[in-house]
């Protein structure tokens, strides 16, 4: 009824390009920034603390710690100023919410190394 | 060219513009309508068209309006009856025919402002809180005033309630127009028109869209 025309127009707003990664994964997002007529690309490597699922509503939060300061930045997954994002690690983590990392610092705050198998 | 169409409201979603913003948007289906009666000056006294929207079975529609819709459903190749008959003013009839069909490409361009026609979700007989916006009394220290109107007018002078004062009562179920909307996009292969907000209606409901005549 209609539900299936929405989904056609969402996945036509969707990006098939964004690499898979997980919750826990450090994650280096290119974003493109507009500066007056100018395009630069800015750089933002942190941990994926928090993936919210959806179609064009999706977003992902990456936590970093610049100059001793915890910042979170929230990216809409599909969003088109995201020029690209490069899995740098993979973690390996039990839960799917990584709050508990806003109270760590340094050492506590680390995230174990996925293997994975082939 | 006519200035509006019948169509239905799908849902809402959002879609990013090319700068990366996020735009809410209501998908609307917006015709294909067919002319089903065109009225002319001599005739009918002013110049308009009557468009049918909509699949309803043979069953379901009264035999006089089974004739009056006969010529049009035959001469567009349809097999069912049109659910929705709208009228829609022009200035010159002499373009249109019965049976003859108008897609949303026709009529309505990307970045167009709409106005939107529908008819708001039934909320039945309710309070001043959901109907008016009103603050709500506390919930605790013993109040019994918790979604009441409060006080409702003045004293002995004037003695009574004055007229229009904000009470519960019936709300929703009325035909609103939402003015100026802007045409985000529009999909010849789904007959589907994207305005950018919200439109009046549940979904499935029937909306009119017409080119706004707001200056932008």
């Amino acid at each position: 009824m209609g539900f299936d025309v929405i989904e056609r127009i969402e996945r036509d707003h969707m990006r098939m390009d964004i690499p898979q990664f997980r919750v826990g994964d450090t994650v280096r997002v290119y974003t493109k920034i507009r500066e007056g007529d100018k395009e630069r690309i800015q750089v933002f490597e942190g941990v994926v603390i928090r993936k919210r699922r959806g179609r064009t509503n999706a977003t992902f939060t990456v936590r970093k710690v610049s100059y001793g300061i915890g910042v979170e930045r929230i990216f809409p997954l599909h969003s088109p100023q995201i020029d690209k994002i490069e899995v740098v690690r993979l973690g390996k983590v039990r839960r799917s919410r990584l709050y508990y990392l806003r109270g760590r610092i340094g050492k506590a705050a680390r995230i174990k190394e996925r293997i994975v198998k082939r | 060219m006519i200035s509006g169409l019948i169509g239905r409201k799908l849902g809402m979603t959002q879609i990013f513009a090319e700068d990366g913003t996020v735009v809410p948007v209501t998908v609307l289906e917006v015709g294909p309508c067919v002319v089903t009666q065109v009225k002319t000056l001599e005739r009918d006294g002013y110049q308009a068209v009557q468009l049918g929207f909509g699949e309803k079975k043979a069953k379901n529609v009264t035999r006089p309006l089974q004739g009056h819709m006969r010529e049009a459903v035959e001469k567009s190749g349809r097999d069912r009856f049109f659910a929705v008959l709208r009228e829609f003013r022009v200035p010159d009839v002499s373009n249109f025919e019965v049976g003859q069909e108008i897609r949303a490409e026709e009529v309505f361009q990307i970045g167009q402002r709409v106005d939107v026609v529908g008819r708001t979700k039934g909320r039945g007989f309710s309070g001043t809180i959901k109907r008016w916006g009103f603050s709500r009394g506390p919930m605790t220290h013993g109040c019994k005033n918790i979604r009441e109107p409060g006080s409702t007018g003045c004293a002995t002078f004037p003695g009574r309630v004055i007229k229009g004062k904000k009470m519960a009562g019936h709300y929703g179920n009325e035909r609103i127009t939402v003015l100026n909307l802007k045409v985000v996009d529009i999909r010849p292969e789904d007959n589907v028109v994207l305005v950018k907000g919200a439109v009046p209606g549940a979904r499935n409901g029937i909306i009119l869209i017409r080119k706004t005549n707001r200056v932008k």
